[in-house]
């Protein structure tokens, strides 16, 4: 399925006379070497104009991508064997998150992530990436188990929040959430997250609890989608554009403000653009952050994990 | 039209709504109950901890209030009361909509925090307000919220912390969401050290509140009818296009789906909670 982003829009138009151009010359007799070749150097420096000063508002569009990458989709390049587990062993099995142990490097983990799908049957089986509150003690659970037999936890970030619905809330969705945070912050081994798509809220922050956190370079984190912000803030669902500046919700922004540790740099286009290609250069990443969090005892990474959040946050004194 | 003719809204003078008009009646000396519409005095209301004197509704109370209805007289000594919000995202307007809250309402942000005593016995309290700003948490009630827990672990006190909020505040943005995790991670440290947590969610307590601090406490207490949620009601009836029960996401609603230890009203509230700081006193009870 190929999807056109409306800042992009120039750069298909340039692409489509570019082909034409190319056609032309194949099949006729005319000689159009010279303009292809000055249209293409025009490509070329319109699509670094274009990508390199995206608005926040391009870069929601990307984050939201329908050929987006998932967290399946990544664990498939970066590790071996992931065993998937199921279920909260209390209510039942929530497929908007995903769960298993896999090799990294030949090293045992846990990876955790929320699962949107990629076509509609997909994404009604699991619920769109919203999870309900067993998704969130399954993740959980296993953090638990990956506790018990030593293993780092690696997170990947992908939901537009956690799913407003009546059984969400009958099935103590808050809690759920709430139970999240307390644990993570204990929890003796290395956690780190990586925020790959969008971050919504406090549906995203239930798996994001880390030593580590990254962002994707298109991605987004935020405390509320722009949608709603705008909604709620000017009572109108079609400012999100403008909500999406205000709100500081891009990696770079994420970065400055201090709640992030690394932005990983994106294929060019969006992650859609080589999976395989953006696997890698999530790889490296990955390797430095559990590198290093290899060094801390126990004790010493629920210290470090505890400073983080400590530190987060901005007031002055009277 | 022959519905004009019959309108009932139909003006034949223009009305001009003069700001000093309302200053004319005294405002507040009467207040309608919402629950049931009764009218009633203002202090009567009042006198009776903020309760309807005919259906028991409870009216929400700010901070000053609620220290008030718990605590031992004059045993309230405030922590971090200098903090002050900043503007960090540079968010249009919202310095204005703090200063405005602040001048109304003569606090600096809407948590209250400190140390006191609840019939001789000492704790950390935190009572969030829901008249500033809705009670909503940005970096400052985040960082007073966190230090009155390590205050709370510090001097081996029970945490009492009375919740009333909307949520996360959006002006603060990521800061904000992140307080949930920070505000946490501090409980998940006191409660290792074997730390008392008591939450009383008051109304209405929903979203990153309510999905932080207010559900982890040893234990879970509300106030009757109180809001108790983590989505707003009318996103989900969008969301699944049906109508929700009446007492959805209210205190009783959460007592029956197990998400609270009790339902307490709000005259038996600072007895029922001198009884769970008796019962945890080391030794088993205060002498």
């Amino acid at each position: 399925m190929t999807v056109e982003l409306e800042f992009e829009k120039p750069l298909i138009n340039l692409r489509k006379k570019l082909d034409e151009l190319k056609l032309i010359t194949q099949n006729a007799d005319v000689d159009l070497t010279d303009e292809i070749e000055k249209l293409e150097l025009r490509l070329h420096n319109l699509e670094e104009e274009i990508y390199k000063n995206l608005e926040p508002w391009d870069r929601v569009q990307i984050a939201r991508h329908p050929n987006r990458p998932t967290t399946l989709d990544y664990i498939k390049f970066l590790f071996e064997d992931f065993f998937e587990c199921h279920g909260d062993r209390t209510f039942g099995d929530d497929e908007a998150i995903v769960a298993g142990i896999a090799k990294y490097k030949g090293r045992p983990v846990t990876v955790i992530g929320h699962q949107r799908g990629k076509d509609t049957k997909e994404n009604i089986r699991r619920n769109f990436g919203m999870p309900h509150p067993e998704g969130y003690r399954k993740a959980l659970r296993l953090m638990f188990q990956a506790q018990k037999f030593n293993r780092p936890i690696i997170c990947f970030i992908d939901t537009k929040g956690a799913y407003p619905g009546k059984a969400a809330e009958e099935r103590g969705q808050s809690e759920a959430i709430a139970r999240n945070l307390f644990e993570m912050a204990g929890l003796t081994v290395p956690i780190v997250c990586i925020v790959i798509g969008e971050g919504g809220s406090g549906g995203a922050l239930a798996l994001g609890v880390g030593n580590h956190i990254h962002m994707l370079e298109n991605s987004t984190y935020s405390v509320i989608s722009p949608e709603g912000a705008a909604s709620i803030l000017w009572k109108d669902a079609t400012l999100a554009k403008k909500a999406a500046e205000s709100m500081k919700i891009t990696a770079q922004d994420l970065k400055q403000l201090k709640v992030i540790d690394e932005i990983i740099p994106e294929v060019k286009g969006g992650a859609h653009n080589n999976i395989k290609e953006q696997a890698n250069l999530i790889d490296t990443v990955l390797k430095k952050s559990l590198d290093e969090l290899a060094k801390l005892s126990k004790n010493e990474l629920v210290q470090d994990r505890y400073q983080k959040f400590a530190k987060i946050g901005q007031y002055t004194v009277e | 039209m022959l519905r004009d003719i019959f309108s009932k809204n139909k003006k034949t003078y223009a009305t001009i709504p003069v700001p000093s008009a309302t200053d004319d009646v005294p405002v507040g000396i009467m207040t309608k109950c919402p629950n049931c519409k009764k009218i009633m005095f203002t202090r009567e209301i009042e006198q009776n901890m903020k309760i309807c004197l005919h259906c028991d509704y409870h009216f929400p109370m700010n901070a000053k209030e609620r220290l008030s209805s718990i605590l031992d007289e004059n045993s309230f000594a405030e922590m971090d009361k200098e903090l002050v919000t900043v503007n960090p995202l540079g968010f249009p307007e919202y310095v204005e909509k703090v200063e405005k809250d602040r001048r109304k309402m003569k606090m600096n942000e809407a948590v209250v925090t400190g140390t006191g005593k609840i019939e001789e016995k000492p704790v950390v309290i935190a009572v969030m307000d829901s008249f500033f700003r809705m009670g909503s948490m940005g970096s400052v009630v985040g960082e007073k919220i966190t230090r009155a827990i390590e205050k709370a672990d510090e001097l081996h006190l029970p945490f009492i912390i009375f919740t009333a909020s909307g949520g996360a505040r959006m002006q603060e943005g990521v800061l904000s969401l992140m307080q949930m995790a920070k505000t946490s991670a501090a409980l998940k440290r006191f409660s290792d050290h074997g730390g008392l947590i008591i939450t009383v969610m008051t109304h209405p307590t929903t979203g990153g509140v309510s999905a932080s601090f207010a559900s982890l406490g040893d234990f879970n207490l509300a106030e009757p009818g109180a809001l108790i949620g983590f989505a707003g009601k009318r996103v989900i009836e969008q969301t699944i296009h049906e109508e929700l029960p009446e007492d959805f996401q209210t205190a009783e609603f959460q007592l029956k789906h197990g998400q609270l230890d009790a339902v307490i009203h709000r005259k038996e509230m600072r007895k029922k909670i001198s009884l769970i700081l008796e019962l945890h006193h080391i030794g088993g009870v205060t002498e």
